[in-house]
Order: C-alpha cells, then sequence, then structure tokens
C-alpha cells in the first residue's frame, strides 16, 4: 500500500509542471497565439527560481521570482509578435534558444550548489491519515496551485464573459476587433499569464521536483506541455488528464531503470518523447475533434487596420 | 504612455529588405555590450577576443570554415522547409541519425577501405538523414500531425539513440571503457583542402555546392516556384495543381538528406569516430541562419560565417575571460530576435503614437483627396 502511495505521490510531482505550463499554454492558444517557447520560459523560470530561493535563503521567495522571470521573459515574445507582428513560429523559437543561453549563463555559479525545497503540506491530524492522508493534504504547494489553476482556468473560460471574449478573440480576431474588443491588450494578458505559468512550472522543476540547478533541467517537458495542449484538444480537464499519463509514462520509464529491467535505459528515457508522437498521432487522426476545436485564427499574426 | 502602431506599406520595402540582417547584427552588439557591462568585463576588449582575434590568423579561418560547414547545409535545406511554411525544427535529430547511418561503413566493416569508401558514407548519411525526416513528413500528410512537436521530439530520440550505440553495441572494445566508436580507418575520413595551412575539409565545400545548388532550384527552377506558391498561398497552389502532400515530403527528405550530409560530414571530418555528443547544437542554430540570411541560400553562406564566428567567439571568451561558453547562444538568441524584428520594417511602417485623442481629422481629409 505504501509503494503505492509512493508512486502516486511521485506521478503527482512529475505531472505538476507538465499541467501547469500546459494550462497557461492553452490559454494562450485560445486566444489565438501559439507561443513555442514555453521550453525557454520554463528553463528561464527554473534558473530564477533556484537563483533567489539559493541567494535568499528562502524557497518561497524562490517561487515568486520563478514567476515574475516566466511573466518578464514572455513579455519579450509579447512585443515581437503582438506589437510587431513577426512570425509566432519563427519567435517563438527563438524564445527558447535565448531561454536555453541565458539560462545556462545566468546558472553557471549554480552548478552543484544545494537548493532550497518548498516544505511538503503538513497539516497535524489530515496528513498522518492512512493512505490518502499523504495524498490529500501531504504533498507540495505547487500540487495544489496546478489543481486549483485548472479549476480556475475552466471556469474563467467557459463561465465568464471576459472567457468568452478571450475564446472569440481567438476564433476570429478580426470579428472581434470589429466588435470593438481590444485584440491586442486581451493577446499581451494571455501571453503573459502563459509565461507565468510557465515559470511556474520551472521552478517546480528547481525547488520540488529536484532541488537543484541543472542545465537544460526542462528536459524537453516544455515542448511536452505544448503537445498536450494539442493532445487536450483546447480543454483543461483533458489537460489534467494528459499530464498525469505522462508523469505516469515518465515515472514508469524512470522506476523500470531502477529495477534493472533488461532494456537499454535509453530506450526507457525516450519513452515520454515516443508516447508523445503515437499520442499527437492518434489524437490527429480524428480530424474532426481537431477541426473543431482548434482556435481558427491560431498563430496568425493580427495588425489592426484603422 | 506611448503605443506601437504598424502601418502596412503599399509593398515590401527593398531598402530595408537588405539593411535588416545589418541592423539585427547592431542591435545585437550594442545588447551584447549592455550584456558584458552588466557581467564586469569592458565591452571593447571582449568584443575584441570576441568577433575579431578568433579569425585573426589563417588557421582559425580554417576552424570558422568547419563551423560554417555544418550551419551552412543544414540552413539551406531548412530555408526551403520554410519558405514552403513547412516547420521542420529536427534537423537536429536528422543531423544525428545522417551520422550513425554514415558511420555504419567504418565501424561495422573497419576493414573495408579504398576510394568507394567516403562516397558510399557519404550516400548512406543522406539517406540516413532523410529517412528520419520522413517521418514527421509521413505523420503530417497521412494523419496531419503538426510537424514541428514531431520532428523536435525525434531529436530527443535521435541522441538517446546514439548514446546507446556509443556506449553499447558501437563501443570500441580498445577504448578502455570510453564511450566511443572506433577510429575511422584513413579511406574513411574527409580530408582537409589544405593540410599546410588548417584544418578545414571537404565538408565547407559541400556547404558552398548544396548553396548555389539551392538557389539555382529555388530561383530558376519550376519545383523553386511551386514552394514559394504554396508557402504564400496553399489555396492558389492548389488550384495550380500543385500538391501539397508531395511538397511537404520533398521540402522534409530535402532538408533531412542536407542534415544528414552535414553529421556524416562533422563526424567524419572534424571527429573521426562517433561520441555521445557529436553537435553543439547545430541543427537549431541551423534556423537562426536560415532566418539571418533571409531564407536565401546566398546570404545563408554569409549568415552561417556569422553564427560559426558566434561558437568560436563564446570559446575565445571562455578561455580569456572566464564567461560560460553559454554566451554564444545568448548572442545566437538575440540575433534571430532582432532579425525577426527588423524584418517586420521590410512589411510595415513602425509609428510610435501616445494614448492622446485619435486624430479624426485624417477621415474627410481621405474624402477630399478621392
Amino acid at each position: 500500500m505504501d509503494i503505492t502511495v509512493n508512486i502516486l505521490l511521485t506521478i503527482a510531482t512529475a505531472a505538476t509542471p507538465l499541467l501547469i505550463a500546459a494550462i497557461g499554454e492553452l490559454v494562450v492558444e485560445r486566444s489565438g497565439v501559439l507561443n513555442l517557447g514555453v521550453e525557454g520560459m520554463m528553463i528561464m523560470g527554473a534558473v530564477g527560481g533556484f537563483g533567489a530561493g539559493y541567494l535568499t535563503g528562502s524557497p518561497w521567495i524562490g517561487l515568486l521570482a520563478a514567476v515574475a522571470m516566466g511573466a518578464v521573459f514572455s513579455l519579450l515574445f509579447a512585443v515581437m509578435t503582438l506589437s510587431l507582428a513577426t512570425n509566432q513560429v519563427a519567435t517563438g523559437l527563438s524564445l527558447t534558444l535565448l531561454g536555453l543561453g541565458l539560462s545556462g549563463m545566468m546558472g553557471t555559479s549554480f552548478v552543484g550548489q544545494p537548493g532550497e525545497r518548498l516544505p511538503n503540506l503538513d497539516i497535524p491530524g489530515l496528513t498522518s491519515i492512512p493512505v490518502i492522508g499523504r495524498l490529500l493534504f501531504g504533498q507540495d504547494p505547487i500540487f495544489y496551485i496546478s489543481i486549483a489553476l485548472t479549476a480556475a482556468v475552466m471556469w474563467f473560460l467557459f463561465k465568464t464573459r471576459t472567457g468568452l471574449t478571450l475564446r472569440s478573440i481567438g476564433d476570429s480576431h478580426t470579428s472581434a476587433h470589429a466588435l470593438g474588443i481590444k485584440v491586442i491588450r486581451y493577446r499581451y494578458l494571455a501571453v503573459i499569464f502563459g509565461g507565468a505559468c510557465a515559470g511556474l512550472a520551472g521552478g517546480h522543476l528547481s525547488l520540488v521536483y529536484t532541488p537543484q540547478w541543472v542545465e537544460n533541467m526542462a528536459a524537453g517537458r516544455g515542448w511536452i506541455a505544448l503537445a498536450l495542449v494539442v493532445f487536450a484538444s483546447w480543454r483543461p480537464w483533458r489537460v489534467l488528464a494528459g499530464a498525469y499519463i505522462f508523469g505516469a509514462v515518465w515515472i514508469g520509464q524512470l522506476h523500470a531503470q531502477a529495477f534493472g529491467i533488461p532494456v537499454p535505459s535509453q530506450l526507457l528515457s525516450s519513452l515520454p518523447y515516443l508516447a508523445t508522437v503515437v499520442v499527437l498521432v492518434l489524437i490527429s487522426r480524428n480530424k474532426r475533434l481537431t477541426m473543431m476545436n482548434t482556435p481558427a485564427s491560431l498563430g496568425q499574426p493580427f495588425v489592426p487596420d484603422r | 504612455m506611448m503605443r506601437l502602431e504598424l502601418v502596412k506599406r503599399p509593398q515590401r520595402s527593398m531598402l530595408f529588405s537588405a539593411l535588416s540582417p545589418f541592423l539585427a547584427f547592431g542591435l545585437t552588439i550594442i545588447a551584447g555590450a549592455i550584456m558584458f557591462a552588466l557581467l564586469g568585463v569592458n565591452p571593447l576588449s571582449a568584443f575584441r577576443i570576441y568577433f575579431i582575434e578568433p579569425i585573426s590568423q589563417v588557421w582559425q579561418l580554417h576552424e570558422l570554415a568547419i563551423k560554417a560547414a555544418p550551419l551552412i547545409l543544414i540552413a539551406v535545406g531548412l530555408s526551403v522547409c520554410y519558405k514552403a511554411n513547412i516547420w521542420n525544427i529536427g534537423a537536429e535529430g536528422q543531423f544525428i541519425l545522417g551520422a550513425i547511418v554514415g558511420s555504419m561503413i567504418p565501424v561495422l566493416f573497419p576493414e573495408f577501405e579504398g576510394p568507394l569508401v567516403l562516397p558510399l558514407m557519404l550516400l548512406f548519411g543522406m539517406v540516413g538523414g532523410a529517412a528520419y525526416a520522413a517521418i514527421p513528413a509521413l505523420l503530417k500528410t497521412r494523419f496531419g500531425t503538426n510537424e514541428i512537436l514531431t520532428s523536435l521530439m525525434l531529436v530527443y530520440v535521435a541522441q538517446l539513440f546514439l548514446d546507446w550505440l556509443v556506449r553499447g553495441p558501437w563501443r570500441d572494445p580498445q577504448g578502455h571503457g570510453f564511450p566511443q566508436t572506433v577510429q575511422f580507418n584513413d579511406s574513411a575520413i574527409l580530408p582537409e583542402l589544405m593540410p599546410d595551412a588548417g584544418r578545414a575539409n571537404w565538408g565547407f565545400v559541400f556547404a558552398l555546392v548544396a548553396a548555389v545548388a539551392i538557389w539555382i532550384l529555388m530561383s530558376r527552377m519550376l519545383k523553386g516556384f511551386e514552394v514559394r506558391v504554396l508557402g504564400s498561398s496553399p489555396r492558389a497552389g492548389r488550384f495550380a495543381g500543385f500538391g501539397l502532400n508531395r511538397m511537404v515530403f520533398f521540402a522534409f527528405l530535402l532538408s533531412g538528406a542536407l542534415a544528414g550530409l552535414a553529421g556524416i560530414s562533422e563526424v567524419s571530418g572534424a571527429i573521426g569516430q562517433l561520441q555521445p555528443v557529436i553537435s553543439p547544437g547545430y541543427g537549431f542554430t541551423a534556423i537562426i541562419v536560415a532566418f539571418l540570411g533571409r531564407l536565401n541560400p546566398l546570404g545563408i553562406v554569409a549568415a552561417g560565417l556569422v553564427l560559426a564566428l558566434t561558437y568560436l567567439g563564446g570559446e575565445a571568451v571562455q578561455s580569456a575571460l572566464g564567461i560560460s561558453d553559454k554566451v554564444a547562444r545568448v548572442f545566437q538568441g538575440m540575433l534571430l530576435f532582432f532579425v525577426l524584428g527588423c524584418d517586420t520594417l521590410i512589411h510595415y511602417r513602425i509609428r510610435l503614437i501616445g494614448l492622446a485623442a485619435p486624430k479624426l481629422e485624417a477621415a474627410p481629409k481621405l474624402k477630399e483627396a478621392r
């Protein structure tokens, strides 16, 4: 029983950064913007979170720094694609490349240093309940944020007027503009929200998952988060399900490596990436589902005419 | 509070089309100077170490050519993809697969020598890269799967595959346990161009030939026209009878083959054996090269040399000033950012306006003019 609980806990820890980054990107894409810079914003969040936590000794300040770092870094993308109408694919890629370089440079002095870890929740009486206690009341704070965030985004997108407006911009920025909606302003806020989420996801990596700084420690999670949004056909609850499936794959291959299953460890390590490809193929085979849910103006630059 | 406003130009500005890469380079230099100053280094001396010293001697120019060759080879292939609005960003993986498949000959048949070895290796390399690129192309045409994500995921898979090979079945039994294959025999080594002057090998010649060939393809042949039409207007392309699916395959196979050629040339020329890591991110840097070269093969040659210099400069400041060689990555990223930003000037005029009252009198004037 204890082993099952432990495995479930590690799966949740592996799924949380994927979930947060993907939920952020989902909002961005629902507004019609494709930001391929998730990996870059995530790694910037990771280095910023680790650095601030290490220098101040407080993982909570690290957490805030990770969020701020992701948001500020995404602003670069927003200015380029929204104000200067640059190609979103190319700009997103360059955000990732720049993020990988900048984080490597900023983190040089952090390599090998012990980091600060965010403490797990511990409520006397509740956390010690057998089995469900640790699952419900004993996880890291970002886990709870990720669940609350998913619920909040679900409510915001489908139950509020502002959410409806955001989705309408994603489906037709021209019509939304004609109705007097501030397309660019909405998109700025969406992109910054996505950046803050990616930064938080990165902070989870360097403050909870492995509390240290390792260069390139996002290891493609930002890209998997992007794939999750497609897999979820832009629905928050499906992102949640997808993130946990991928968390299970990630943890499963680690456990398999630890048990010494007679399969090359490299093959096991490549499973999350191969699973991403397989999942993308499966979901894109269903053309109707994809067509119906893809924000219609996703990735197209918009220049308001006046 | 100020706001940016873009005003569409009636036609693309030739001036900014030519000027934008230089403008971007200038802005990168300014941003770089700020960065060096923040790191507590005198920007002027840093720039001398970064951009001038690495190319002040003949042998160093050879090193530049070694770094530029894979960048140019990969980038000219990618330029065809991006012109056609097809997003192959997995060139790094195709580079690795080209290196692996091409290395099959010297690794599995080390006794096989003679003038046939190299051409076969290069051919195998191209086939390997193209075959690996065919996967995202097949998934895109068959199932409509997004090629950006699949081609990128396959990079990680390729890296892990190479890692497995050199630590497992292909490891040199006499290599004292180091994760590397046997040293290639002499007939499997890409010859140097001028052995007395420096290390540059035939890979640079391949890059130049590929650039000219792709330039001819794109500007003088029907296929190039097809690429441009499908890229700018898929609908118009369909009416003209150009098949989008065939184009996806063409672009992926071509860019994959060139990336594979770059991979095998790098292994057979600069390295001489397979190792766990054979590329400092050439496949990703080539994306920057393609854009900085304005997706034009001849521009890409120039851009490839510039980006190769950022690698050499990164190594130079690391050894001279103790700054992380990641500074090269930062320069490369900034360069791409600025070139994308400056490209906006080709199609738009940028106006800075305050958030004061909008100018309503513009409308009646327009009527009078008519």
